[in-house]
């Protein structure tokens, strides 16, 4: 009974430490004074004038087009990597994914200057499309990481009989293959969505002047003391993303 | 059939080719170089100088102390959540990926409102009459964050170890007489040290070449080398020394990685 008892205090204690500052976020999105630094009542207004804060609304809106394009085109890439991934020779794909791996492996400092200085010597406009094309290029690994072990469930004699059976390669593998990987490509597209939304680093090196993400615009705000708005954006995303996540755990399921 | 799969993977080697492999042969290029364009080793040799060598050596001693926290927290949480039958493991999962839709900076800087002298720690403390806590833009500061920002790296491939540990290994011990401790030494602990040394890795790599965590927590008096690598490629714009540093920089992370692919050639350790 004592040890079930610390095990559970244990847990909260660890839970706390990592809730606390989005309850703390939470919290300041609500108050009325400017500096986070004391409360001043309750308020609404942050969510209002939210809204009306064009610089925010505009860094949200490249926030979210990036994540979306980059899951979308890696889980792409991704998905088309493991398949030929898994006809190879077992000594070419281990060195494969090796390479693919290295953004998620290495220092994303590193990973973002080695793309600052690609896309100087090739003499691209730093903009919308460099921190697109180095989202997706460290969302790849996260796709292949959830697709391969899928692929390596399957069994290839199915594959093999829809061949038999008169199926084209492509009716075979959508109708056999894609089914059975389809776990793997959703929750891939969902962990490179979420690992493009949080990332500041490899934004910081591969963005132009005139374009902010969240991340940016936020580390830019630092210094002169962040924007209330930005409590209250954040506490919408956070808010509306629990519920979403609640919802898909706790429907029940239809058998 | 199998050549139109492996054209399947064309696209895919192309974007390594170019946007991985290409890349860091350019950092090696600018660290190797001078502005000239001849050879030099003097970029690596940078780090020698008492300001580059400090930061490098601040950001070593933050990052083990932080990478240490981690695993001393995780190692029991994630053997708790493993023996929890009831729990799903996405239900899990989805517990730490959660605090990531919030921005990671946002969260960051709440620490700084928690810990501030008259921050909302200290409040309770102060109302419980318990001693005030000053940390804020100390080295603790940076631990804290590090470990704050970390632990789930730490957690997760633990318990994904943890959780495949075949139950009936750890009932013969103890029937066979074992106590907690002697079953925990010999069993566990052996099985799930891939996924402690996957933990490491994704910890210690980000927490030693962190810049932001630095800045945000540490009130910009504490530089770590990421914060010179930065400063050189944003602020200074010596690229060269800016690669020669984070090639020294790399040598750290290189023996991580062969640590990490030695020790888990199966990849089951990994953090999904």
């Amino acid at each position: 009974m004592i040890r079930t008892g610390l095990k559970r205090i244990y847990i909260g204690l660890i839970f706390l430490f990592l809730y606390a500052p989005i309850f703390t976020l939470i919290v300041l999105s609500f108050n009325a004074s400017k500096t986070r630094a004391k409360w001043e009542g309750f308020s609404f207004k942050w969510y209002i004038s939210l809204f009306e804060n064009e610089a925010i609304i505009q860094a949200l809106q490249n926030t979210l087009m990036i994540a979306f394009l980059s899951a979308l085109i890696a889980t792409v890439l991704g998905t088309m990597a493991c398949i030929s991934l898994q006809s190879m020779k077992r000594k070419t794909r281990a060195v494969l994914i090796g390479i693919t791996n290295i953004p998620m492996l290495n220092a994303e400092i590193v990973t973002g200057i080695s793309l600052m200085l690609l896309f100087i010597s090739l003499g691209v406009t730093f903009g919308f499309t460099t921190i697109l094309l180095a989202h997706i290029t460290f969302n790849i690994p996260y796709v292949i990481l959830s697709v391969m072990p899928r692929m390596k469930q399957l069994n290839p004699s199915t594959y093999e009989a829809a061949l038999d059976l008169g199926a084209s390669q492509l009716q075979a593998f959508f109708k056999v293959v894609f089914p059975d990987i389809l776990p793997g490509i959703i929750s891939g597209f969902f962990m490179a969505f979420t690992m493009s939304l949080d990332d500041f680093i490899i934004t910081h090196f591969t963005k132009g002047p005139g374009i902010d993400t969240l991340s940016t615009k936020i580390y830019t705000e630092v210094r002169k003391g962040i924007k209330p708005e930005m409590y209250s954006l954040s506490t919408i995303i956070f808010v509306t993303v629990l519920v979403l996540m609640l919802l898909v755990n706790y429907t029940p399921k239809k058998k | 059939m199998s050549k139109s799969r492996k054209m399947l993977s064309l696209p895919f080697l192309f974007w390594s080719a170019l946007f991985i492999l290409i890349p860091l042969c350019m950092v090696f290029y600018y660290g190797f170089t001078d502005k000239n364009g001849s050879f030099t080793l003097q970029n690596l040799f940078a780090i020698a100088t008492p300001e580059h060598s400090k930061a490098l050596w601040e950001a070593i001693k933050l990052s083990v102390v932080s990478t240490i926290i981690c695993l001393l927290l995780a190692y029991p949480l994630a053997m708790i959540l493993s023996n929890i039958r009831t729990a799903q493991k996405s239900f899990i999962i989805l517990i730490f990926i959660l605090p990531m839709w919030m921005n990671f900076l946002l969260r960051t800087l709440a620490w700084q409102t928690l810990l501030e002298k008259k921050g909302v720690i200290n409040s309770v403390l102060s109302a419980l009459h318990l001693p005030a806590l000053n940390i804020i833009n100390t080295p603790a500061a940076i631990i804290l964050g590090m470990v704050y920002n970390f632990l789930p790296f730490m957690v997760l491939p633990i318990y994904n170890v943890l959780i495949k540990i075949d139950k009936n290994l750890i009932h013969a011990a103890r029937d066979l007489g074992a106590n907690g401790v002697k079953t925990f030494l010999h069993i566990t602990l052996p099985l799930s040290i891939s996924g402690v040394i996957s933990g490491i890795t994704m910890v210690f790599v980000p927490a030693l070449t962190t810049f932001v965590i630095s800045r945000l927590l540490g009130g910009n008096k504490i530089l770590l080398i990421g914060n010179v690598i930065e400063q050189e490629f944003t602020v200074t714009g010596n690229w060269h020394l800016g690669s020669g540093l984070s090639i020294v920089l790399m040598l750290f992370i290189i023996f991580n990685m062969v640590l990490s692919v030695v020790t888990d050639k199966d990849g089951e350790a990994n953090a999904i």
